[in-house]
């Protein structure tokens, strides 16, 4: 259809023409400006570097650092840090560092999954309530509400304590208790997602580039996906990487009252329960696990700050 | 007689709220011919954008409906049309540009991504093919070097390119009638001439019609072939331009016409801008008798008891008035 429009009088060079190939990169993008405006929060790029770091060291740690994580050695128990178990031991003689390397896996693993699926389910929620109104919205709102006044944590034990058996049945021990875990975190905190994106909704959908858009045409769902979701994006982000921390948090603590993963499986919260009961004789123990908690929830909720900063729209500079 | 395009009778659109019905178009007739340019003008309130909405059916539905009605699309009545096929005749066959080029545009995207959204999704071309159109459009409306701006967002664009670029999204798929719904309003005067100048090139090449709201009398005699004055939710005259401003017939429009300031006489020796008194009345309840009525300084025993029909006074010249 471009061909047959005729070429406006005032039209430019047929250089510019040959020049309109769509690679060439907008210096512009509101991504790049949200990473300008990231940069300039040193708090949130510090964490950056140090969540880097430790991601890094959990995903290639375990090939560089090559203790197995259960060589038991009744020798070697309740060691302190030294150069040949850097982390110390713990009651069994093995290596807390290959121990927490290991477990960092799944530790990060969990958060980013639970809030994967936070996230999808608020998203979809949120999305269907803001674009129905009426009552359908006001159901969905109802649920959230009521999911919301769930005290969590007794709900959380009772599932798992419910279901823990069968699934470990279909899914294997370490697998079965990974989706149960997931879901149970992630199935509990869609609530403030779907809220903030219901809001966004709401408030986005009046915009006049929604009311164009659906004048030239748009049909309603990809009004949705096109025009108001990436719009909507940014906020979601933050809540996403907030939610991230408080699932690690939550595994911890399932961990940590012993209905989490299998005392083979030392997640991080599992190392700490593991270390309680010796705090007085084997600090280091519990310093370095309850540390790497602290650590990682710390910088992933600093990036969280920072993102909010960087992706507040109304934010110019 | 040229074949009538758009033909809106009798149109009712009423809004539901708190307080009761807001009659916000009560009756409107009027016709738009293929291309032709009809300039639609009233003061604000008087139903001019909620008629223009109506045509594309861009209209919320609930708190409005259509009272009653026809609006005949090329003889075709659209309130019936569902509103899937309804998304294939925006922008295919009407387009509407809103007033506010600033915010009509979707922050996240390139323009160019925007053009080429509205061209694949009515023809099917392929991403590079979608971009070069936009290139292409974007070369229509006078933007300066389209082959880079295509791959700028919209912050990059001021209010009078980003109207350009509007009116490309609008015209990308050659539709047969175009909206303005008050198109200049937002932007500075000689932005305003140029725009408007723009859609006049357009109309000229690609041989469509345009439905020219604003309430701006300089425009209209600027741009327009025939003209509607609205006065609360109802045609009050209907004339081609040279009979409306040579000769207008509702005391609304003469008033309207002296209320146009004057460049050409400085201010000292100038009488006052003559306004019209009172404001409009509301659609919450409007008076059973000529809307304008208690505004009018003609007005008569008859005025308030019934309003008066749209007569024909000359050819093409309609007013709904006594006098």
């Amino acid at each position: 259809m471009a061909g047959s429009t005729p070429v406006s009088l005032t039209a430019d060079p047929p250089v510019a023409a040959a020049s309109a190939t769509p690679a060439r990169k907008a210096r512009f993008s509101p991504g790049r400006e949200a990473w300008r405006r990231f940069r300039r929060h040193k708090l949130a790029m510090a964490s950056t570097v140090i969540l880097g770091l430790i991601v890094a060291a959990v995903v290639l740690g375990p090939l560089v650092w090559r203790v197995p994580i259960n060589e038991i050695d009744f020798s070697a128990k309740l060691e302190g840090p030294s150069l040949a178990h850097p982390f110390g031991t713990d009651d069994l003689g093995q290596d807390i560092l290959a121990r927490m390397l290991y477990g960092g896996r799944i530790s990060l693993a969990v958060g980013l999954a639970a809030m994967l699926v936070a996230c999808f389910v608020g998203v979809l929620v949120g999305a269907i309530a803001g674009m129905s109104r009426g009552s359908v919205d006001a159901g969905l709102m109802w649920l959230a509400d009521l999911f919301l006044a769930l005290p969590q944590l007794p709900l959380l034990l009772l599932i798992i304590y419910l279901f823990r058996d069968s699934l470990t049945k279909v899914l294997g021990p370490e697998g079965g208790v990974f989706v149960m875990v997931v879901a149970v975190i992630g199935g509990l905190r869609w609530m403030q997602v779907a809220r903030l994106v219901r809001a966004q909704i709401l408030s986005i959908r009046e915009k006049e580039f929604i009311e164009a858009a659906r004048a030239l045409g748009a049909s309603n769902s990809r009004q949705v996906v096109r025009h108001i979701l990436p719009n909507a994006l940014g906020p979601v982000i933050v809540a996403g990487t907030i939610d991230v921390a408080a699932a690690i948090i939550a595994e911890s603590t399932l961990s940590f009252l012993g209905l989490g993963f299998p005392p083979d499986i030392p997640t991080w919260g599992r190392v700490l329960f593991d270390a309680k009961d010796t705090m007085d004789m084997a600090p280091h123990w519990v310093l370095f696990s309850g540390g790497a908690i602290f650590l990682a929830v710390l910088s992933i909720n600093f990036i969280g700050d920072g993102l909010r900063d960087a992706l507040d729209p109304r934010r110019v500079l | 007689m040229a074949e009538k395009l758009l033909e809106i009778k009798g149109l009712k659109t009423w809004f539901k709220t708190d307080d009761g019905v807001v009659r916000a178009v009560d009756g409107v007739d009027l016709h738009i011919d293929r291309g032709e340019t009809l300039g639609v003008v009233g003061e604000s309130g008087c139903g001019k954008t909620v008629t223009a909405r109506s045509v594309l059916k861009l209209i919320d539905m609930p708190p409005g409906r259509f009272e009653a009605g026809e609006i005949l699309w090329k003889g075709r009545d659209l309130i019936p049309v569902p509103a899937q096929e309804m998304d294939k005749i925006r922008a295919r066959e009407i387009a509407i540009i809103f007033q506010e080029p600033m915010t009509s545009l979707n922050p996240v995207y390139t323009v160019g991504d925007q053009i080429a959204e509205v061209l694949r999704q009515h023809d099917k071309l392929s991403r590079k093919q979608a971009i070069a159109g936009a290139v292409e459009m974007l070369r229509l409306v006078n933007i300066p070097n389209p082959g880079k701006r295509v791959h700028d967002y919209p912050h990059q664009f001021s209010g009078g390119m980003r109207q350009r670029v509007m009116i490309a999204m609008a015209m990308s798929c050659k539709p047969q009638l175009l909206i303005a719904d008050e198109p200049t309003t937002a932007l500075d005067v000689t932005i305003q001439a140029q725009i408007l100048e723009l859609m006049q090139e357009m109309k000229d090449k690609l041989g469509m019609s345009i439905m020219l709201i604003t309430h701006a009398m300089g425009v209209v005699a600027e741009t327009c072939q025939r003209v509607v004055v609205m006065y609360a939710g109802k045609v009050v005259e209907e004339a081609p331009v040279e009979a409306l401003f040579g000769n207008p017939r509702h005391p609304y429009t003469q008033g309207l016409i002296r209320s146009i300031p004057r460049v050409d006489r400085a201010a000292a020796q100038k009488e006052r801008l003559e306004a019209i008194p009172g404001s409009v009345p509301s659609l919450l309840n409007p008076p059973v008798g000529c809307r304008f009525a208690a505004r009018c300084k003609f007005a008569m025993d008859v005025c308030v008891k019934a309003m008066p029909p749209l007569k024909e006074v000359g050819p093409g010249h309609r007013v709904a008035c006594v006098l």
